[in-house]
C-alpha cells in the first residue's frame, strides 16, 4: 500500500528531525544541571539580594555547582532568605565556614551567587576520618555544609546607587 | 427581535460546531490503536510532513539569517555582538520556531487537508466509505490527525536547527562574530528543558493539535460545493493562524511569563 519511495522519504524526514534534535541538544542547549537529578538544599540570609532571581546560578570559582531555588522574606525580621539547591555531586565538599556573596557577571550581566569555600580545622578532619561524623544520622557535628544548613557568612549585592552615594559622601568630607 | 434571533442562532451554531468538532476529534483519537492504520498514518506523514519540508527549510534558513543580520546591527552598537548567538537561538527556539512553523504548516498542510477532505465529501467518497461499513473517522480523519501531530514537532525542530545554522552563516561567516562565542554563550544561555522542550516541542504539539483539528473539521463539515470547499479552506488558514497566535501568547505567558 505504501510505496518504497514514501517509506524512504518519511525515513529521511525522521532522520533529519532526529539530527536537528541532536544538534539542539549537543550544540545549542547546556546539559549542565538540567535534570541531573539529586540536589541538597542550603539556606542563607542576605541584607540585600539586588537582582538575584530564582534559577540564578551558584558558582565556585566560575564552576556552576547549583542554583537558587527560592527567595522569600524571613517573616520575623524581614530579611531576604535565599534557598540554594546544590548538586549532590558536591555533597560533603564545602566546609561550613564557606561564605556567599552576590556577584555580577560582567558590567551588565546577570547576578549570581559566588560560594567561597572555607577551611576545616585539622581536628575536624580527624573527626571525619575516625568518628565518621558525616556518615551518621545526626549531621550537626559534620564540618561540611549539609542539607538544610544555613550559611551565616554572606555578603550582599553591590547596589550601584549606594556605592555612588558613599563615594560622593567621602568626597564631601575632604 | 431580528437581532436577538440572529444572535441566538449564531450562538447555537457556534456551540454546535464546537460539539461536532469535539465528537469528530474523539472519534478520530480513539481510532489510533488500530495497528493496520499505522501504514495510513505513515503515508500521511509523507504528505503532511515531508512535503512541507522544503518550505520549512528555506524559511528557517532565511529567518535565522535575518535575525542574525538585524541582531548584529543593533548589538554591535553596544559592543555586545558576542551575544548574537543566544539572541538568535532564544528568539528562534522560544517564539519563531514553533510559531512560524505552525503558520506555514497551516498554510501548506492545513489548507491541503481541508481541501482534500472537502473534495472527498463533495464527491461522496466519505459516504461511500460509510456504505462499505468503513468508518471515515478511522480511515480518513485519524491517520491525518496523528500524522499532523507527529510531523509538526519534527518540522519545528528542523526549522529551529536550520535557523540557528543560518544565523551562524550570517553572523560568523559573513559578519565576523567569533564562532567560539557564538556557540558557547548560546550554550550557556539555552536550557534543554525550558527552552527546547517547552519552547519548541510542547508549543508545536499544541499548535499541531489545533491546526489539524481545525483543518480536518472544516473539511469534514464543509458545504459540499466548490464554493463551500474554497470557503472552508480559507477559514482553515484564517482560524488556525489566529488560534496559533492567540495560543502562543497564552503558552508564552505560562512558560516564560511567571517569575
Amino acid at each position: 500500500m505504501i510505496s518504497k519511495r514514501t517509506e524512504l522519504t518519511v525515513g529521511f524526514f525522521v532522520a533529519l528531525a532526529i539530527a536537528a534534535a541532536l544538534l539542539l541538544a549537543m550544540r545549542v542547549a547546556n546539559q549542565g544541571m538540567a535534570g541531573s537529578g539529586e540536589v541538597y538544599m542550603l539556606n542563607a540570609q542576605f541584607d540585600n539580594i539586588g537582582g538575584l532571581k530564582p534559577r540564578s546560578s551558584v558558582k565556585v570559582g566560575g564552576v556552576v555547582v547549583g542554583r537558587v531555588s527560592r527567595i522569600y522574606l524571613n517573616e520575623r525580621d524581614l530579611i531576604p532568605v535565599v534557598e540554594l539547591e546544590i548538586s549532590s555531586e558536591y555533597k560533603n565538599t564545602f566546609p561550613d565556614t564557606s561564605s556567599l556573596s552576590i556577584l555580577t557577571s560582567g558590567l551588565l550581566g546577570e547576578q549570581f551567587i559566588g560560594l567561597q569555600p572555607g577551611f576545616i580545622f585539622p581536628e575536624d578532619l580527624i573527626a571525619i576520618e575516625e568518628d565518621k561524623v558525616c556518615e551518621t544520622e545526626d549531621l550537626r557535628e559534620c564540618p561540611y555544609l549539609t542539607a538544610g544548613e544555613e550559611i551565616l557568612d554572606t555578603k550582599s549585592a553591590l547596589v550601584l546607587e549606594d556605592l555612588i552615594g558613599q563615594f560622593l559622601f567621602s568626597q564631601g568630607d575632604e | 427581535m431580528n437581532f436577538l434571533q440572529s444572535l441566538g442562532r449564531s450562538t447555537i451554531e457556534k456551540i454546535t460546531a464546537v460539539g461536532a468538532s469535539s465528537i469528530m476529534l474523539f472519534g478520530a483519537l480513539f481510532a489510533f490503536p488500530k495497528w493496520k492504520n499505522v501504514g495510513l498514518t505513515i503515508a500521511q506523514v509523507h504528505v503532511v510532513g515531508v512535503q512541507s519540508l522544503l518550505i520549512i527549510l528555506v524559511s528557517g534558513l532565511f529567518i535565522g539569517m535575518v535575525m542574525a543580520l538585524q541582531g548584529y546591527t543593533i548589538l554591535v552598537n553596544y559592543g555586545a555582538e558576542g551575544s548574537l548567538g543566544p539572541m538568535v537561538a532564544l528568539s528562534i527556539l522560544r517564539e519563531l520556531g514553533p510559531v512560524v512553523t505552525a503558520l506555514l504548516f497551516a498554510g501548506r498542510a492545513g489548507s491541503a487537508l481541508t481541501a482534500e477532505i472537502g473534495l472527498m465529501k463533495a464527491t461522496e467518497q466519505l459516504s461511500s466509505l460509510e456504505m462499505m461499513a468503513v468508518d471515515p473517522l478511522r480511515r480518513v480523519i485519524a491517520p491525518r490527525f496523528w500524522a499532523g501531530v507527529i510531523s509538526m514537532p519534527m518540522l519545528a525542530l528542523i526549522f529551529s536547527a536550520v535557523g540557528i545554522l543560518g544565523g551562524h552563516i550570517v553572523g560568523v561567516d559573513w559578519l565576523g562574530v567569533d564562532a567560539g562565542s557564538y556557540w558557547s554563550i548560546m550554550q550557556a544561555t539555552v536550557e534543554w528543558d525550558k527552552d527546547i522542550v517547552n519552547g519548541v516541542i510542547i508549543k508545536s504539539i499544541v499548535f499541531a493539535l489545533v491546526v489539524v483539528w481545525i483543518a480536518l473539521y472544516k473539511g469534514y463539515s464543509c458545504i459540499p460545493t466548490s464554493e463551500g470547499i474554497s470557503k472552508a479552506t480559507t477559514e482553515t488558514v484564517v482560524f488556525s493562524s489566529l488560534s496559533i497566535l492567540g495560543l502562543d501568547f497564552v503558552l508564552t505567558a505560562l512558560m516564560f511569563g511567571a517569575n
